[in-house]
């Protein structure tokens, strides 16, 4: 592998505890902020040091806590694109590129790649958002690093923005040909982005699957969670193959795998409209509320008359705009096809 | 009028500028750089700030007179600077050394710590790092330490009379002239100094403004 990584570090009340391997591929940590995500980054990067484990990276020690190895940041060869870029005000485009190279033909080259001719002579403070982050790439890729490491990159730009600087970064991933870790809490970049996803939650890694497997399957709450799954209930086996949908308020009936889950999700679009009523899997909709959105429609709803305590009571349905038109004035039920429920076992 | 405690004073304040801002540049980067125990050494560097200044002469007297070790040990080498020019500006410096290291650590703690991270994540070395990034960013304030800590070199009187004394022509600034004109009651002495020190620092302040106007005018223009 690339890139070996299993490393403990305590900070206050929380810890750290990651174990993972990259090989030559994009490779995205998903969790909400606080997760752990820039720590671990940094704890590669050299930044901070963990305070057990072993840090490898293709067959060097980067770090090493039983021999007491622990490689300057600077000898690491690692990139780290921040969030802020990091750009030293103090230099020109052209200087902040040759502290990566320290060779000006080369850093000419990269100033030329990244379309910022004419630019060279220019501060930081007078680029525009898309630039400096061309400046930072072009300066992470002169160093020639051997891993980079993409800190949120976008999570501070506005949408127009932030769908063009992702496309130039996925131009770098794709020529970069070595490992490539990507941390975000935005499952949507993450998806598009990355091959392997991890995701994170209070400093371990909990769950790691290729990026489609995760978005179809996930295998635990919070990856369901993250993958942007909006309806969730626990669940109680009542029969053979049947369980009741606390949060629900309905039965489900799933075709028995020898498992038992204790928690079903079921994605907002994925509902089928109905004109009657069965005995399982389906809800009469007590709707609650509609939010018009840009390009859908979203239907807050819950089982007629059932009002359950706790964040999943109410669920979610969304649906192109046309379609809600043309069910809105008749009553109509919402079947979940047993096969597209996201079973999950904690 | 004899011009001399003015030029006294302006080589001891300059040499003293020129210590105390390479002086306090360094112990300011290796208290940053040092964590926990940094706390413990800036108590010690800032000393000379809180305490009188002719406490500080004081113990320069005892460090630099005929009856310490260290100024035996000075003796061997032919080296004198109790009632020299050069006693005064180891007075200055001890004295406006707090102001340029207090000052200079506090724009160093300003600077981005990515920037830092970033430039160690670009193969840069510490002295690399602190040359062309930490030094550079922090520029403006590490100027205007270095106009203070003149300021105050300029003034200095109270440490300067215990270890370099009153000798007119040799050890004599601005600020003993003036007290020792009070003393022996030529007043009109005493207000063309007073005048003269008064234009100097105001002139030191006005500069400092238009500095620090010039660099946030720099700042605005780029953004």
């Amino acid at each position: 592998m690339a890139l070996y990584v299993d490393i403990e570090k305590k900070c206050g009340d929380f810890c750290l505890k990651v174990k993972f391997e990259a090989e030559r591929e994009v490779f995205a940590i998903l969790g909400a902020s606080g997760c752990g995500k820039s720590l671990t980054l940094k704890c590669i990067a050299g930044i901070e040091r963990p305070d057990k484990g072993v840090i490898r990276l293709d067959g060097r020690v980067l770090f090493d806590a039983e021999k007491h190895i622990n490689l300057p940041t600077r000898k690491r060869r690692v990139g780290y694109l921040f969030q802020d870029y990091a750009l030293f005000p103090n230099m020109t485009v052209l200087q902040n590129v040759m502290c990566g190279t320290g060779d000006k033909e080369e850093a000419e080259k990269l100033v030329e790649r990244f379309c910022l001719t004419g630019k060279e002579h220019l501060y930081p403070a007078q680029l525009s958002g898309g630039q400096k982050q061309r400046v930072a790439i072009a300066r992470m890729l002169g160093a020639k690093p051997d891993l980079i490491m993409l800190d949120e990159p976008f999570s501070a730009l506005d949408n127009h923005l932030k769908t063009r600087l992702e496309r130039e970064i996925m131009e770098t991933l794709d020529s970069f040909g070595k490992t490539a870790l990507f941390v975000s809490h935005d499952r949507n970049e993450v998806y598009r982005l990355t091959d392997r996803i991890a995701v994170m939650e209070e400093g371990r890694i909990v769950e790691l699957q290729p990026k489609k497997e995760l978005f179809q399957n996930p295998r635990t709450l919070s990856g369901t969670l993250l993958t942007g799954c909006k309806n969730i209930t626990r669940l109680e086996r009542s029969l053979p193959g049947e369980f009741w949908a606390g949060d629900w308020g309905i039965r489900l009936r799933i075709p028995d795998t020898g498992q038992s889950p204790s928690y079903a999700g079921f994605r907002a679009h994925y509902f089928q409209v109905t004109d009657r009523m069965e005995d399982a899997n389906v809800f009469d909709c007590e709707v609650l509320r509609v939010i018009e959105d840009t390009f859908s429609v979203i239907v807050l709803f819950r089982q007629r008359g059932y009002e359950a305590a706790g964040e999943f009571g109410v669920l979610t349905y969304e649906l192109p705009k046309e379609k809600w038109e043309q069910i809105k004035d008749v009553g109509f039920y919402l079947k979940i096809p047993a096969g597209q429920l996201i079973l999950m076992e904690k | 009028m004899d011009f001399s405690p003015l030029w006294i004073s302006l080589k001891v304040a300059f040499t003293a500028t020129v210590f105390t801002f390479l002086l306090g540049l360094i112990t300011a980067r290796l208290v940053v750089s040092m964590g926990r125990l940094g706390s413990l050494m800036d108590g010690i560097f800032s000393l000379p700030m809180v305490l009188p200044p002719t406490v500080v002469g004081f113990f320069l007297l005892l460090i630099f007179g005929k009856n310490s070790a260290f100024g035996r040990f000075l003796m061997k080498l032919g080296i004198n600077v109790l009632f020299t020019w050069q006693g005064a500006v180891i007075a200055a410096v001890v004295v406006s050394f707090p102001i340029m290291y207090r000052t200079a650590r506090g724009a160093f703690e300003q600077v981005d710590p990515n920037l830092i991270h970033a430039a160690r994540t670009l193969g840069m070395t510490e002295s690399q790092i602190f040359r062309r990034v930490m030094l550079p960013v922090s520029w403006p304030g590490v100027a205007a330490a270095t106009i203070l800590a003149f300021a105050r070199a300029l003034g200095e009187f109270g440490a300067t009379i215990m270890l370099a004394g009153n000798i007119p022509g040799k050890t004599q600034t601005m600020s003993v002239a003036i007290y020792t004109a009070v003393q022996s009651g030529d007043r009109s002495l005493a207000y063309r100094w007073v005048a003269i020190i008064m234009a100097i620092s105001f002139a030191t302040i006005i500069l400092m403004n238009y500095w620090m106007d010039y660099q946030t005018r720099l700042m605005k223009r780029g953004r």
